[in-house]
């Protein structure tokens, strides 16, 4: 049985000062929180775990009477490397340790819990760990204020941070086990733009947002730590896709001493600029009208050419409001069919999501509470004691102090099964941000097959505009010296475009290919990640549940006598 | 229950008793009705007597009552039996919205119960012939007897507080050497008071948690419910055998919800109503102090008086005045005023020192059985959550083995 009677009085005694019991109540972390960012505020109630005024000081995980904690097991951080060693996020666990009794083979509880949890803190999806010994772990650390030097017309100019960046891997095209760099949070957009260029079609990791009011209103600790936070989290996800781990872009940012050796991304007002200078040029022929090749496989929208930009536009309009059928459309059904259904998972993603965050907060308010109760009745227990003067009193007294400590400990066993919750549940956030990175896929699929429809467009157009030349020519003798410069023009004309076309249908199947491996990638992942929150969260919740059952069951055993003496 | 001491009564009793069978008072409140329309609606209850005791009109007896006729015999019961803790009434609920609601009334219906058994246990109040109006008289009767009650005999017990705070107030003057002390000063009555008035905050402290836990509780329902609700729309999107363990883990959120609507109702009734009920028991003992300080000082201020007379009568004597016979009526008249005054303050400390152990015991029983519902109510609860998540593992590891 826990609990035996010395060590609920050891307990009690923790709380005897008045003072104590004072500071009890004030150091509780989570009073007033609000839970709308519940996420970085779960982040904070974790951090304060191991210090919460309710854990008690003596003893580090519990009650040692209880069996099944007498051996803790360290599995998981064995197994896996990649969990950091003073993850406080991931104390020994109750819900490790308890668990042992519901599956069969350890590892398999264990193994549950590793695709999610290997990358430390990050609580990130991962599935490179657990297939073969590789690893590839990135942690943000040390945020430091520095000065623009440069262009500064104050002074004292504008002040920005940066912070560490580590790396630990065995990867091969690292050529190193561990390296460091300072980057700022510009640098990392700037890496955001770059991988959504080279890797269109491909589901990559959403940023973290630029958060532009934030950092205004925000304490300035607060807003650099939940930065760091977020800037570690995207960065493990990315080295956490199979194909984006491995590129250029993503190396050069980790690895690169000083500036970070990729283009930067010119803002759109630069950008129109420089289209309306081309403009012109283009409409009078003296500069290319014609997409070159290149320029074909990135998407007209960030680019410099209007023209192109104005052509793609019209093509769409035609596309949507014209008559006619436009030469190439979207007739993957499958790819159809998958999208509307991801439409419709994202709308549940979002309001699971949403009743998931409840979820965690009323159950964190009834901790809190029971808690609250536990520490009115150690104060009554303590009043009683010294004020007693006939046993009933005394009786009494003990009465309410095991109420007390099993409140107590129950309080305690909520937020700890909180904090489990938390992370299991924040799968279906997680999933829901892949949401964004599927969306920026698929319209680069789409920008894609618009382009070739432009292209497709323009080269008829071209055509016909041949054809009829060619028709006007013939009908005069010897040939019509203007019109058959003409008609040779347009020839070459359609030959670039033809190359151009040919580009882009490239590109576009090739956007194609790359949709659909990361659709069936995302599913087969997504089933995983969702079967493993469903586990753990399931697991986690009988664990605590038999302990917080287990806490009272003894008290109603110690105080049944009562129910039998009443009339 | 207490067994009943010789009672007596003069020629009442028709009924024969057997000589094996206990005296017996049982009272049940039930069956709560609501009458009349709009501002003047109210609840009444009907209030089944079931007794052998002789100066009862039968073995059972059925009476309709409302809250105020309840009012109108704690208050009787106050004027007659001063040094006596009576049971504590549930407090007038003035929020209108919440007046009518099933729960207000269950709560009050079950502590309505609690009053008059209380009363029935009690071997000095269960004689009450003011009790035995309120269980066997008509409606109009009653209805009489209450708007009967004038305001002299009325005290509530806010009155009797002010009174008590006052008093209290000399207390502190005393100490400051400014007045002769009208109070009490037995060290033993003074650790009594200081207890008392400490236990009630104390006690108002934990009851206030006990009702956040019962909102809490609602609360943690209404989430399970809504997230078992989101879940299982989340697996009729994922479709197959994923889709199936979401509706099913939503299904078990869903079917918790309703425990743990049923705790919360649970731990209300049988938790936090028990630790109300202390709280009130309590504030009925501080009226019962107020009355008994108010008793001290009247014993005290006859005593001045009569010494005064007392001085005044050896006056005239001495000087053989013909007001003598008058003073010595006056005196005598007074002394027996004095000594009746004195006796029913001895009264009250005799009684309260009684009703005190009494209280303490009953006290701790009553808290008991309350802390062993918590307990016995948390730990349901929590095997069934247990339970019903327990249920999904084997499901969820079949799903898992066929990826």
């Amino acid at each position: 049985m826990m609990g035996s009677g010395n060590q609920d009085f050891d307990e009690a005694q923790l709380f005897a000062s008045r003072e104590e019991m004072e500071s009890l109540i004030l150091d509780e972390p989570s009073n007033g929180k609000s839970f709308s960012d519940y996420r970085s505020a779960m982040s904070s109630v974790s951090v304060s775990e191991t210090h919460h005024p309710l854990s008690p000081p003596i003893v580090g995980i519990g009650d040692s009477d209880d069996p099944l904690l007498s051996s803790p097991s360290y599995n998981r951080d064995h197994r896996n490397p990649n969990i950091s060693e003073n993850s406080y996020l991931e104390p020994p666990s109750y819900a490790d340790v308890i668990f042992s009794p519901f599956s069969d083979k350890n590892g398999e509880v264990n193994g549950v819990e590793n695709p999610i949890y290997d990358s430390g803190k990050s609580g990130v999806l991962s599935r490179s760990a657990s297939s073969n010994s590789e690893y590839f772990k990135i942690s943000v650390s040390n945020p430091v204020k520095e000065q623009e030097t440069s262009n500064s017309l104050v002074p004292g100019g504008n002040t920005y941070y940066t912070y560490l960046i580590t790396t630990r891997t065995n990867m091969p095209e690292f050529g190193g086990s561990e390296f460091s760099v300072r980057r700022r949070f510009k640098d990392v957009v700037t890496l955001s733009d770059r991988l959504s260029e080279s890797y269109r079609g491909f589901f990559i990791p959403p940023r973290p947002d630029k958060n532009v009011v934030e950092s205004q209103v925000m304490q300035k600790q607060e807003f650099v730590e939940q930065r760091r936070v977020a800037l570690e989290k995207y960065l493990s996800r990315l080295a956490a896709h199979p194909v984006i781990k491995k590129s250029e872009e993503l190396r050069v940012f980790l690895q690169v001493q000083g500036k970070l050796p990729l283009p930067t991304t010119t803002d759109v007002a630069s950008r129109m600029l420089d289209g309306a200078v081309k403009l012109p040029k283009q409409l009078f022929g003296e500069s290319a009208s014609v997409v070159a090749p290149h320029e074909v496989v990135q998407p007209a929208k960030g680019g410099r050419d209007l023209l192109r930009i104005f052509k793609e536009l019209k093509q769409s309009v035609a596309n949507d409001w014209g008559g006619t059928k436009p030469p190439v459309v979207e007739e993957d059904k499958e790819f159809l069919e998958k999208k509307e259904k991801l439409q419709d998972l994202e709308q549940q993603l979002s309001n699971a999501s949403q009743q998931a965050e409840s979820l965690v907060k009323a159950q964190q308010d009834i901790g809190e509470t029971m808690g609250e109760l536990g520490l009115a009745f150690i104060k009554l227990t303590k009043f009683e004691t010294e004020e007693a003067v006939n046993n009933s009193q005394r009786i009494r007294a003990a009465d309410m102090k095991r109420v007390a400590t099993a409140a107590v400990k129950a309080s305690r066993f909520y937020r700890e099964s909180n904090a489990q919750t938390v992370k299991y549940l924040d799968t279906l956030h997680e999933y829901l941000g892949l949401m964004l990175a599927v969306h920026s896929a698929f319209s680069d699929r789409s920008s894609a097959l618009l382009t070739v429809q432009t292209l497709l467009s323009e080269l008829s157009s071209l055509h016909s505009r041949a054809e009829k030349l060619e028709t006007a020519s013939s009908k005069i003798f010897g040939g019509d010296r203007s019109r058959i410069r003409k008609i040779e023009e347009l020839k070459e004309t359609i030959k670039v475009t033809e190359d151009a076309k040919s580009c882009a249908v490239r590109e576009y199947e090739r956007i194609k290919e790359n949709n659909r491996n990361e659709l069936e990638r995302l599913d087969r992942e997504r089933r995983n990640d969702f079967l493993g929150m469903l586990k753990g969260f399931v697991i986690n919740q009988v664990g605590y549940a038999e302990k917080i059952a287990n806490v009272w069951a003894n008290v109603a055993e110690e105080t049944s006598g009562y129910t039998k003496e009443s009339s | 229950m207490a067994t009943i001491t010789t009672r007596s009564l003069s020629g009442s009793s028709q009924s024969p008793r057997s000589p094996s069978a206990q005296p017996f008072l049982g009272i049940t409140v039930t069956d709560p009705v609501k009458l009349g329309n709009g501002v003047q609606a109210y609840i009444s209850y009907r209030v089944i007597t079931k007794t052998n005791f002789p100066e009862y009109q039968g073995p059972e007896k059925i009476v309709i009552r409302r809250y105020s006729d309840f009012v109108w015999l704690r208050d009787r019961l106050f004027e007659k039996y001063k040094g006596i803790f009576i049971p504590p009434l549930p407090e007038k609920s003035a929020v209108e919205k919440f007046r009518f609601s099933s729960e207000f009334i269950e709560m009050r219906r079950q502590a309505l119960d609690i009053f008059l058994n209380r009363i029935a246990s009690h071997p000095e109040l269960r004689q009450s012939e003011d009790l035995r109006t309120f269980l066997q008289v008509d409606e109009e009767t009653m209805e009489r007897a209450r708007s009967q009650e004038t305001g002299i005999f009325k005290k509530k017990p806010a009155d009797l507080m002010q009174i008590f705070k006052d008093v209290q107030s000399k207390v502190s003057d005393v100490v400051l050497g400014k007045e002769k002390p009208l109070e009490e000063s037995s060290p033993e009555y003074e650790k009594l008071k200081h207890y008392t008035f400490e236990l009630e905050d104390h006690l108002a402290e934990a009851q206030k948690h006990a009702f956040r836990l019962v909102k809490r509780h609602r609360e943690l329902g209404q989430s399970l419910a809504d997230f078992g609700k989101a879940i299982k729309l989340l697996g009729a999107c994922e479709g197959n055998s994923l889709g199936k363990a979401f509706s099913e883990l939503g299904s078990k959120s869903e079917t918790l919800s309703i425990k743990l609507q049923k705790e919360a109702h649970h731990l209300l009734m049988k938790f936090e109503e028990p630790l109300k009920d202390y709280v009130r028991a309590v504030q009925s003992i501080k009226a019962t102090m107020a009355e008994r300080a108010n008793a001290f000082k009247h014993q005290c201020e006859l005593a001045e008086t009569i010494k005064l007379k007392e001085i005044n009568l050896d006056k005239l004597m001495l000087t053989r005045s013909d007001k003598v016979g008058e003073a010595e009526i006056e005196y005598r008249e007074l002394k027996a005023e004095g000594e009746e005054a004195t006796r029913r303050f001895e009264t009250i400390v005799r009684l309260m020192s009684e009703e005190i152990v009494r209280f303490q015991e009953q006290k701790t029983l009553d808290i008991g059985i309350a802390f062993h519902e918590l307990a016995k109510g948390q730990a349901q609860m929590a095997n069934e959550i247990a339970d019903a998540w327990r249920s999904l593992i084997p499901k969820l590891e079949a799903c898992s083995a066929r990826t």
